[in-house]
């Protein structure tokens, strides 16, 4: 509103100029009728009159921050808890009422597999999560088998079994608390938890 | 000592408060009865009218001592005798605030019969109630035939001060017994999970809210909690002997099923790892104990001894098999499999034998079979966005809902006399516990704090 008021202003200001500058011309310069050169192109008026362009607002390139390259001695030197609060896990997610494995679950737990083996003394819990929809109770049991799926496939990967715990909390602890399908599906899910190292 | 192990001792601690508390609200012994009167044989009151059930009046008890907590009991046990009369819709209750126009009495000797009879009463309650020298209750009571001035039933307790609500219940039900040959549900308690005192989980990075199990009377009041084990509890059963109650709980870190005493104020814990194992469900002797588990790497179902001994398992495969229910007889086993694709209601025998499928809707879990006379199965069926509870009538195969869509309504637990359902309901924007009638009328809610889930209810 401001901005709109400024530029009027302005624009104002400016026509006053041009027309005080005419009637100047003209006072002194009686009419003859003599070939001149054509006149300058009156200047426009237009760019006086134009409130000052809004500075266009200068696209960002996203800064490029080089992933952060998975130091050893960060992971080996941090804390269950700061580990598990910046997880170098990747969770794997599931459709409604499934405990399928997806592609991209498959390579969530594969990367999974990849830094279990490189950490060969870690032990984790796979956690089975489902959305808000189904039954309390039979959610225990989807979430077991979701905990389960994910677990047998790091087993198929070479990850000795014994370094996983599996437990199902159903639909007991949301990640979101949403009521959408956003929500549902950040809450269908196998979470890593790190439990020793 | 370990963090674990004080803080499991400190929940044992903190239970026997609680429990010692719980204890003392048992209802009071009855004093034994008088001798039955000879009006008492054959005394049950009828309406005048063919078909239309007795009107009762009960109004405030007479308070024989002047001190304000004997003042305030008189009045506790007027209104929820009324309201406890009112819960097995088998009578008329005439409403309270109509019978100010009546004389008081001051006693069973000046009743206003003709007043009362004039308010169209069938039947009226009369009752005392004294302080005695040692500080306890003396409530005495009598049921009267308006018509004929007689006293049917005649009964005298004394007891702790501490929740007069019990003596109303207690005579609540020997009125139902006497009158109806009925058992009332007027003692009976409901357990169930809730998030109310918003304790977070300790040992893990993520915000996350406990849920702990707690008892309500029938009719939600006093309220209590029994564990206090800062982890998800959930899923509570009560033992037919209503002394114990068996849960799921993630104290150990995966989920477990414990035994508690609430009386006692002694846990058990009845499975050990390194499985999962959850969703107790008693058998009707309370010598089994039926649960899921994924010991073979599946989720089957299990039967044990109450103690957690012989364990044998029920069903194979790798469908899911969860919730279980054991009918009246403790022959058969109602339960949620997928292995039709969806989740679905299915019984087999407790010998492992005779699978077969009840159910063919969008998804059903949690079945709950009703205690006898009647052979039903309550359970919770999709039918839109939420689950409504619905019954099977085994006899006829029909089913009948006693929901209708207000809100996500689930879990459902029979009253021990199968004419009421506790379940748990969203229709107030927090899930709540609330019963119905076997008909879907008279609904209660029980709880208001917090979120509640699973009730069961004590036989």
């Amino acid at each position: 509103m401001q901005i709109r008021r400024a530029a009027r202003t302005a624009a104002m200001v400016g026509v006053s100029f041009m027309v005080l500058a005419l009637a100047a011309c003209g006072g002194k310069q009686p009419p003859v009728a003599r070939p001149t050169p054509p006149p300058p192109p009156a200047p426009a008026p237009a760019p006086a009159a134009k409130p000052p362009a809004p500075p266009e607002p200068v696209v960002e390139q996203p800064p490029v921050v080089p992933p952060e390259p998975i130091q050893e001695d960060t992971l080996s030197s941090s804390s269950l808890d700061a580990l598990n609060r910046n997880s170098p896990f990747k969770d794997a997610f599931f459709d409604f009422d499934s405990a399928e494995l997806s592609a991209d679950a498959r390579a969530a737990l594969q990367q999974d597999a990849d830094l279990l083996k490189k950490y060969p003394t870690w032990k984790i819990t796979i956690e089975g999560h489902c959305d808000e929809r189904g039954t309390a109770e039979y959610n225990l049991a989807l979430g077991e088998r979701r905990a389960g799926a994910a677990q047998a496939y790091l087993v198929s990967l070479g990850i000795a079994a014994d370094r996983i715990r599996t437990v199902s909390y159903g639909k007991e602890f949301p990640f979101d608390p949403g009521h959408d399908e956003a929500a549902w599906a950040k809450n269908r899910r196998a979470h890593f938890v790190l439990t020793s190292k | 000592m370990t963090k674990k192990a004080f803080l499991f001792t400190l929940a044992l601690a903190l239970g026997f408060t609680v429990v010692g508390a719980a204890r003392r609200q048992q209802p009071p012994p009855p004093a034994s009865p008088p001798p039955q009167q000879p009006s008492e044989i054959g005394a049950t009151i009828s309406s005048g009218a063919v078909g239309a059930p007795p009107k009762y009046a009960v109004p405030d008890f007479i308070p024989l001592s002047t001190d304000p907590q004997t003042v305030a009991a008189a009045k506790t046990l007027g209104q929820v005798l009324w309201d406890d009369l009112n819960y097995e819709r088998e009578f008329y209750m005439i409403p309270r605030d109509t019978y100010q126009t009546i004389p008081a009495a001051h006693g069973f000797t000046d009743v206003p019969f003709d007043a009362w009879r004039e308010l169209g009463t069938d039947a009226l309650v009369v009752g005392t109630v004294e302080r005695t020298d040692g500080g306890n209750l003396q409530v005495q009571v009598q049921l009267f035939n308006v018509k004929s001035h007689q006293s049917v039933f005649a009964r005298s307790y004394t007891g702790p001060a501490t929740n007069p609500r019990a003596y109303a219940h207690t005579i609540s039900d020997e009125i139902f017994r006497q009158q109806r040959g009925l058992n009332g549900v007027a003692r009976t308690h409901i357990a169930f999970a809730s998030d109310r005192d918003e304790e977070r989980m300790p040992g893990t990075v993520l915000d996350r809210t406990v849920k702990e199990i707690y008892i309500s009377d029938y009719d939600g009041a006093n309220q209590r909690r029994v564990t206090v084990n800062r982890s998800l509890n959930i899923v509570p059963a009560w033992s037919p002997d209503g002394q114990s109650i068996a849960y799921t709980s993630y104290r150990r870190g995966i989920p477990e099923i414990f035994l508690s005493f609430i009386y006692k104020g002694t846990l058990e814990e009845i499975t050990h790892g390194p499985s999962q194992n959850f969703l107790p469900a008693w058998s009707p002797d309370g010598q089994h104990i039926a649960f899921m588990s994924d010991r073979d790497g599946h989720d089957n179902l299990y039967v044990m001894d109450a103690n957690g001994g012989n364990v044998r398992q029920l069903t194979h495969g790798s469908s899911i098999s969860a919730s279980p229910t054991w009918s009246p007889s403790g022959t058969e086993i109602a339960f949620t499999s997928d292995r039709s694709g969806t989740p679905q209601i299915y019984v087999i025998g407790a010998d492992g034998l005779g699978l077969r499928r009840l159910t063919n809707e969008s998804y059903c879990d949690r079945p709950t079979w009703s205690p006898p006379p009647y052979n039903e199965i309550a359970y919770a069926s999709r039918t839109g966005p939420g689950f409504d509870i619905k019954i099977l009538d085994l006899e006829t195969g029909q089913i009948r809902q006693v929901t209708f869509g207000e809100g996500s309504n689930q879990s459902p637990s029979f009253a021990p006399n199968g004419r009421h359902l506790a379940f748990s309901s969203t229709r107030t924007g927090h899930t709540e516990i609330f019963t119905v009638g076997r008909d879907g009328k008279g609904l209660r809610q029980i709880t208001t704090k917090g979120s509640n889930y699973q009730p069961s209810w004590s036989h």
